[in-house]
């Protein structure tokens, strides 16, 4: 068995006992992306000088007897929307190309401090938008299950290299299921922290109310070292909750007594794919085997969860997209052209006498924002832009967006009252197994009803885990969802860790690339 | 309800977005697509309910009023497309 066949809790040990180094590490994983990048495109972005050089620092620093971090050396890959200092950060974006952040990430700190090694920056969907990481404005990520298929999205670059072998812990984002919702096509596991748990300092924004960081891995003991490792208080983020950070690596292990979960009704209702569905309920049995007890509930606002959140997520993104204007950072249309059209526009209209359009034209600073938007920006972001922009504008802000927040407190209740009588709601992530490249891309409204399971949880802005939990007849990977109260990731990840103690669903490897 | 070109048109401005033609059609049918699925929140009984704007109603956090170092000008300048030495560059904004 190779060393990427190990999962990042055992790498970690080996690293502490040094039986392998970190420069191993690295090697071992830099070859494989070599060997395997090229069909699944995972990477934006790689440095294997940078990582070996920090690598044999980490090693160095052990060797010597000097205190290591809490990641001792493990490599780990970042989506490309968190800002790293010096290294490109685009979002997948074109108007953010040639962004060389000023600084990094909180996240990306902690991960520095914790003396983790970064492989590279994963592809995505522009700006996180989008559940198949199609609309990265680069190029499109594979599912290493079967590469005509979607990897899931946004954070579809962070799943894939973790399904291939490339890296032994990712980094991701979520906000409407950005890391559950990849997790369950590549087969690991992700975790959707509580908002607040992780500090969204650095972190591109697109949601500002529903944007999470979390980490994916091939466990939940894997996620749990990493979540310990960016989680807690940040005064940078007003947001994030100044909470004690619970040793989740430790605790990951200890099994849960007593567990109580709930089985909402409208999760299993038309839609769903019966293999999924069969696996999910096949999970809910092994966890009565392990001493759980299983109610049935109903959330009955659940059903308006993808209406609720396509209101409010372009509504905070075409704010938050306002900043790319061409002025401060990325892309800026060729502004001799720009001046030159407008001029030409001019002419046009006074020969004909058109003082209407002549008092609607442009002026050239509105100009310059129009044409480096409309080229820098991919057809979702536009789309989501549109939407937010109409759905905030005078006379439909009382109809779409305030209504909206309404209903995403009715979704919150729903949360609440089933948390007073479950720990745990458990489910399917996807209503679907990955989809093929190309199949959806003409429909944006199919994408989003493929979010149903995932957006009411970053409405309600509690946590949840993906992990695997089978696979289709075709032997495409299916996840099943926990979703945890506010702020108790600590049972959560020991409750996925209990599940994938008694079954072996994660341990599963694609044949890509040969035996690992 | 419908969205009409003309509602496209004006959002692009009010979006600082230039659409082609061909996307201003394509906009309009898909975002009337879009607008006419999240509609069905209307039937949803929200009276009395109060608005839910964030997960985490946090109010007033405050830090103390301490001073410490900012973005130094040159880095925050640094990723500008246009700039001088200090200052972002933008076209003339009232004239030549």
């Amino acid at each position: 068995m190779s060393l990427t066949a190990h999962s990042a809790a055992d790498l970690l040990r080996d690293l502490a006992a040094r039986k392998v180094s970190s420069v191993e590490l690295v090697n071992a994983y830099a070859e494989r992306i070599r060997r395997l990048d090229g069909q699944i495109k995972a990477f934006l972005h790689v440095d294997f000088d940078a990582a070996l050089a920090r690598a044999k620092e980490i090693d160095g620093r052990r060797a010597a007897g000097k205190p290591v971090g809490k990641l001792g050396g493990l490599p780990v890959a970042i989506k490309d929307v968190l800002c790293t200092q010096g290294i490109k950060t685009t979002c997948a974006s074109k108007i953010l190309q040639n962004f060389v952040p000023p600084y990094d990430a909180t996240v990306v700190r902690k991960l520095k401090e914790a003396d983790a090694v970064i492989l590279g920056k994963t592809n995505m969907d522009e700006f996180a938008m989008g559940g198949s990481t199609e609309n990265s404005a680069y190029f499109k990520t594979t599912n290493p299950w079967d590469t005509s298929r979607v990897p899931g999205g946004s954070s579809g670059g962070a799943a894939a290299c973790l399904a291939a072998g490339m890296a032994p812990l990712s980094i991701g984002t979520d906000t409407g299921g950005s890391i559950r919702q990849p997790a369950a096509f590549c087969g690991v596991t992700g975790i959707k922290p509580t908002y607040g748990r992780v500090s969204r300092y650095g972190l591109v924004a697109f949601a500002s109310s529903l944007d999470q960081i979390g980490p994916l891995g091939r466990s939940a003991e894997d996620c749990a070292l990493l979540l310990e490792a960016i989680a807690g208080h940040d005064p940078r983020d007003s947001t994030s909750a100044d909470l004690p950070v619970p040793e989740y690596a430790k605790s990951v292990s200890q099994p849960l007594a007593g567990l109580k979960l709930g089985l909402v009704r409208e999760y299993f209702g038309k839609g769903l794919d019966s293999e999924i569905e069969a696996a999910v309920r096949e999970a809910v049995k092994v966890y009565q085997s392990l001493g759980a007890t299983v109610k049935e509930l109903s959330m009955p606002h659940s059903k308006y969860g993808i209406a609720t959140y396509y209101i409010i997520a372009p509504s905070e993104a075409s704010s938050n997209l306002a900043r790319y204007d061409g002025v401060h950072y990325g892309y800026r249309t060729d502004e001799k052209a720009m001046l030159d059209e407008l001029a030409a526009e001019q002419k046009k209209y006074e020969a004909e006498n058109n003082t209407k359009k002549l008092a609607d034209l442009d002026t050239p600073l509105i100009r310059l924002y129009r044409k480096t938007r409309a080229e820098g920006f991919g057809p979702e972001v536009k789309r989501r832009i549109m939407l937010g922009t109409y759905t905030l504008s005078a006379g439909y802000y009382d109809a779409y967006y305030l209504k909206a927040l309404k209903v995403r407190r009715l979704i919150r209740q729903d949360y609440d009252r089933a948390f007073e009588e479950v720990d745990f709601l458990v489910g399917p992530t996807t209503p679907n197994p990955a989809f093929k490249l190309g199949e959806k891309t003409d429909d944006p409204l199919a994408m989003y009803l493929e979010d149903l399971y995932t957006v009411t949880l970053n409405l309600a802005g509690l946590g949840g885990i993906s992990l695997p939990c089978g696979f289709t007849k075709s032997g495409l990977p299916i996840g099943l969802q926990l979703q945890c109260r506010p702020f108790d990731e600590e049972r959560l990840l020991r409750a996925a860790a209990m599940y994938q103690r008694a079954t072996d669903w994660h341990t599963k490897r694609p044949t890509i690339g040969g035996k690992e | 309800m419908s969205l009409t070109r003309a509602d496209v048109e004006k959002v692009s401005l009010l979006g600082r977005l230039r659409l082609s033609e061909a996307e201003l059609d394509t906009m309009t049918t898909q975002l009337t697509r879009v607008v006419g699925y999240v509609e069905q929140l209307r039937e949803v009984n929200t009276d009395g309910i109060q608005p839910m704007a964030h997960a985490v109603e946090m109010h007033n956090v405050f830090r103390d009023d301490a001073l410490a170092p900012s973005l130094p000008r040159d880095a925050a300048l640094a990723n500008a497309p246009k700039r001088d030495s200090e200052c972002y560059r933008v076209p003339a904004v009232l004239g030549e």
